[in-house]
């Protein structure tokens, strides 16, 4: 977590107006780069993370020590090839890996900021992470791209900084978080504070972690991540290092091994406190209510081209969703791309090894950029 | 195909806005594109194909001319295209509609059933008809409903849409379709292509 982490990060000064009404400033939000940006400024990419991610895109996470979240798009000779383009990525506000978050220390107590740290949604998230773009002096994005969470914030950018991105790909995500989402995300929420070791988002300062709540929020979004059939393909009923069921609780099946594992690496590596914030920020997304029930109205203003992307087996932002946004986008002759891409992976899809979005999104990226270059927009 | 596009580039104006419903791999799009207008978007129902569009940087829409036409508000486009593609429909009448609605003209070609080689094969062979343009036996043709060049023309007329144009084709020959050579250019024409407005 939070504690010694050795990241890129700025310190913004200019006072940050929440939507809870508070405001912030003198905060800092880290954040990593990858490639070079040309002298033009014409190829940065800002990428947004989903709920559990960060900065650390590609290469190795010094953090985890393991590949960067989204390895099999950015990269060098990747779909987003970093021999071409600028990658900027920042840790949101309300997240643990170096932006201002509950777990950053307040200097005047010495303490972390625990549950006294402010709400955050969506939209702050992204003015916080505009204020990079301004520090790193790009006048306009090549490109803004994100899955679930971060496909999110790739429309409240637009909607927000109208002329900011020359494109837009939102992947796995919707317009407004649906009751079923706000369902599970209360679920992970009840599961951590139902743990005794939480003391009220204050665990810090007794030296303990809802370890056991963090889990299980993760182990109940996880399934939420997969699909049906992905889990009845890998598991089954297939039984973890036995070959016969021992008539108890522990972990029988691979699939309950799997999950277990799956909370307890979690909890080492993020607070549960950001995760109580960041489902927050999520459940309160809903572009559409921004601009009073119209979410056409969202994108009234701007020229960015879009790219929308869903996945046939992703249940937690289905296809139905991804298409409302392609709806309110059509309503208004915006230009705008859509496609649903087959696969049995679920919501994860945009994070794996699916060739036909590989392609499909890097060869798009790749074609609009030579075109956008060669017209000198 | 080479022709059928020439004619539709012809058709239409530089720098405007364009719909091709039905766009397949973005063949004409592409060619559009190139020749007269970057301003142009796809609707495919086929997800492979949507993805090899996507792949060339043309903006397309995977979804169904029958249901997904209704998103875009009136008159969005200057022209939107169906290109071959009609005889697929479920309900032809609906899709003619909504391009109407969609475009301010609307430009839609048809393999046409009434060629001389298609009647042969009926009349001679007693087979349904399989031709260069129409490649597919009886039982795994996407054709629903084929018509003839003189059933558009009829349609049209008795539906109250403007032909501004009327184009047959035979191989490479092109030529006007009017009034009074309808019944000719019906038997002797592989396609027909219309330029139609509400």
């Amino acid at each position: 977590m939070n504690k010694n982490i050795d990241t890129k990060k700025i310190i913004i000064s200019n006072p940050l107006k929440l939507d809870c009404g508070k405001e912030i400033n003198n905060f800092p939000v880290a954040y990593e780069t990858y490639g070079e940006l040309n002298s033009e400024k014409s190829n940065a990419i800002l990428v947004f993370h989903a709920l559990t991610g960060d900065q650390y895109v590609s290469g190795k996470n010094p953090i985890t020590n393991k590949d960067g979240w989204w390895s099999y798009v950015v990269g060098e000779n990747k779909p987003i090839d970093t021999n071409k383009f600028f990658v900027i990525c920042a840790n949101v506000i309300g997240g643990c890996m170096g932006s201002y978050g509950p777990s950053t220390i307040n200097e005047s107590t010495g303490k972390q900021i625990g549950t006294d740290f402010p709400i955050i949604t969506i939209n702050d998230m992204v003015n916080a992470q505009y204020e990079l773009i301004k520090y790193l002096e790009i006048e306009k994005l090549f490109a803004v791209v994100g899955g679930s969470m971060g496909g999110m914030q790739v429309l409240q950018f637009v909607a927000n900084f109208p002329d900011k991105a020359k494109l837009a790909i939102p992947i796995a995500c919707t317009s407004s978080h649906s009751a079923q989402n706000i369902a599970f995300n209360e679920l992970g929420r009840q599961a951590i504070m139902a743990d005794s070791k939480w003391e009220n988002g204050f665990y810090s300062n007794y030296k303990l972690n809802p370890d056991k709540g963090l889990a299980v929020a993760r182990m109940a979004a996880h399934i939420t991540y997969l699909s049906e059939k992905g889990l009845q393909e890998k598991f089954g009923r297939k039984l973890q290092d036995r070959d016969s069921l021992r008539y108890g609780f522990e972990a029988d099946f691979q699939i309950e091994s799997y999950l277990r594992y799956q909370g307890s690496v979690f909890v080492d590596r993020f607070d549960a406190n950001s995760y109580l914030y960041i489902t927050r920020a999520m459940d309160y997304f809903d572009l559409s209510k921004q601009y009073k029930g119209n979410l056409s109205d969202a994108f009234k203003e701007t020229k960015t081209k879009f790219f929308v992307i869903s996945f046939t087996s992703d249940w937690l932002y289905p296809t139905s969703e991804n298409r409302e946004i392609v709806i309110a986008l059509n309503s208004i002759g915006a230009d705008v791309g859509f496609v649903e891409i087959e696969s049995d992976k679920g919501h994860d899809s945009f994070l794996l090894d699916v060739p036909s979005f590989l392609k499909t999104l890097g060869d798009f990226i790749n074609s609009t950029y030579k075109v956008i270059n060669e017209r000198r927009i | 195909m080479k022709e059928e596009f020439n004619i539709i580039s012809n058709l239409i104006e530089e720098n405007t806005r364009v719909l091709d419903v039905g766009c397949g791999n973005g063949d004409l799009m592409k060619f559009l594109q190139e020749n007269k207008t970057k301003d142009i978007r796809g609707l495919e129902i086929s997800k492979e194909k949507v993805q090899n569009c996507l792949s060339k940087g043309l903006t397309v829409i995977e979804g169904n001319a029958e249901s997904d036409l209704k998103q875009f508000p009136k008159s969005s486009f200057d022209y939107v295209i169906l290109s071959q593609t009609l005889q697929a429909f479920l309900n032809p009448e609906l899709v003619i509609n909504e391009l109407l609605k969609v475009g301010k003209k609307v430009i839609v070609t048809i393999p046409n059933f009434g060629y001389w080689r298609v009647r042969l094969q009926l009349l001679f062979k007693g087979t349904m008809p399989v031709t260069e343009n129409l490649p597919h036996e009886w039982y795994n043709t996407p054709n629903l409903h084929m018509c003839t060049i003189k059933d558009f023309y009829n349609f049209c007329s008795s539906k109250n849409i403007k032909i501004f144009k009327s184009i047959a084709l035979k191989k490479s020959r092109i030529s006007e379709i009017n009034k009074s050579n309808l019944n000719y250019k019906n038997l002797d024409s592989h396609l027909g292509i219309f330029l139609i407005e509400s």
